[in-house]
């Protein structure tokens, strides 16, 4: 009979949207299937699986990352925020908020990668240049808007509140 | 098909001690895991043949930019993000910028490090150019002791090069130039973001009144390692630039280069995308 060699479960500790999570992984468990498939977060998602489209793009100590490509023991002590923890209780986040209104998501499985993309580039530069958006965006890749209402949607986020975009785009 | 994940280890040492100390005691056992960034990759198509791997997360004496009087020195798990940022990098060594710019996304610069893009070896990789321009020196540490060598010279042919099982590389160094040097770096790809490499060239040159006094030619994707163009840079030495020269140069680096047909071009693309990079750096050299 073969029988693999494996290596045990290890113990990993991380804060997950502002809870401290305790959870046992393989090492090398990617850290997407850790969210999915221990914790439940099915709001991340897995596209191609090998850090090309962006839809199971998280926060790690605020920088985005893709979780496919992060093992899980690398998670060990880290702070992660996915998509469940954007909107604060039922309170959208102002891209959440820019998603829904330009009609930035169609089939939705690129929308969380998106969405947290954006969110990193405007904690990072609360007033992003067109070029800066797009060169924010450019690791999610989307199969159905286009690009363009998703683009419109975080030009929409940055600006102050109850002003218009559409009439400008 | 994906991998048998339980089949992979991934141990975490604390301290560079610890983690030279299990190179040393099982060499070749344990491989070295920085970003992940290009592992993981081959993890999730089940091609990654290496199972036990050592993570160098922890080790911070493998982190950050010191930079001194005469040259920057960049620990090894130096993030394409942190190469961006940093302002004695953006106005000394744009080329090197430009590279970590261009690399995979946003979320991959913030994973992949400068150490992981040399040892990961790839000759489709964008900032060894760079570091060749800049005659980048590398820092190997073992128990053994330290050692710096040039970077030129390090990578032997295909996935190959001068690491011994039980080292790690630390650091890599860029001498700092007293006289300031034109610069060129140009990527070519399907795309503008993530794609990899059909041709990346680097190139930088001393001008003294119209004639090049020094000059540095390094190109990743047209031969089994990223190639420092050393006959090319012979025939220009030295030359006044004029359009003989030039094209004197770019049959001499057509010559030089081996590119082949893969999934992402063709040799005969990468031959005349190649000499035409060449002819556009020589070009703006001249104005």
């Amino acid at each position: 009979m073969f029988v693999p060699e494996t290596v045990g479960k290890i113990g990993i500790e991380c804060t997950v949207n502002g809870k401290l999570c305790r959870l046992q992984a393989y090492p090398m468990a990617r850290l997407l299937d850790v969210l999915r498939e221990e914790l439940h977060l099915t709001g991340t998602k897995e596209g191609c699986g090998e850090g090309e489209c962006g839809a199971c793009a998280v926060l790690m100590s605020g920088a985005v990352v893709n979780s496919c490509l992060i093992p899980a023991i690398e998670a060990d002590g880290e702070e992660i925020r996915t998509i469940e923890g954007i909107a604060s209780g039922a309170q959208l986040h102002a891209v959440q908020e820019a998603f829904l209104e330009c009609g930035g998501a169609q089939c939705g499985i690129c929308t969380p990668g998106m969405v947290i993309a954006a969110v990193a580039l405007i904690e990072r530069l609360p007033h992003p240049g067109d070029a800066e958006i797009r060169e924010g965006l450019a690791g999610n890749l989307c199969r159905c808007t286009g690009y363009q209402k998703i683009f419109a949607a975080v030009v929409r986020a940055c600006e102050p509140a109850g002003t218009n975009s559409q009439e400008r785009r | 098909m994906r991998a048998y994940i339980p089949g992979y280890d991934l141990r975490v040492p604390g301290s560079l001690t610890e983690a030279l100390g299990l190179l040393a005691r099982e060499p070749g056992i344990w491989q070295p895991f920085a970003g992940g960034t290009d592992l993981m990759v081959l993890l999730e198509a089940g091609k990654l043949s290496h199972k036990r791997f050592l993570s160098l997360s922890k080790l911070a004496d493998l982190r950050g930019i010191e930079v001194t009087s005469d040259s920057v020195i960049l620990g090894a798990l130096t993030t394409y993000t942190e190469i961006q940022r940093s302002s004695v990098l953006q106005s000394q060594f744009p080329l090197l910028c430009a590279a970590a710019s261009e690399t995979g996304s946003i979320a991959t610069q913030n994973r992949g490090t400068l150490g992981g893009n040399i040892v990961n070896a790839s000759p489709a990789a964008d900032t060894p150019p760079a570091l060749l321009v800049y005659d980048a020196e590398i820092k190997l540490i073992s128990e053994r002791g330290v050692h710096w060598l040039p970077y030129h010279g390090f990578h032997t042919g295909y996935k190959k090069m001068h690491l011994a099982p039980d080292e790690l590389l630390g650091a890599i160094r860029l001498p700092r130039r007293a006289k300031p040097w034109r610069q060129y770096y140009r990527k070519v790809g399907t795309r503008k973001a993530q794609a990899i490499s059909k041709v990346c060239f680097a190139g930088a040159a001393q001008m003294e009144a119209g004639t090049i006094g020094d000059i540095r030619i390094a190109l990743g994707s047209v031969a089994p390692i990223v190639l420092r163009a050393g006959k090319t840079e012979n025939v220009l030495r030295g030359a006044k630039l004029g359009p003989g020269i030039i094209a004197r140069a770019k049959e001499t680096l057509s010559r030089e280069i081996s590119p082949i047909d893969d999934i992402r071009s063709t040799a005969h693309y990468r031959t005349r995308v190649t000499q035409n990079l060449l002819e556009e750096f020589l070009s703006q050299l001249g104005r």
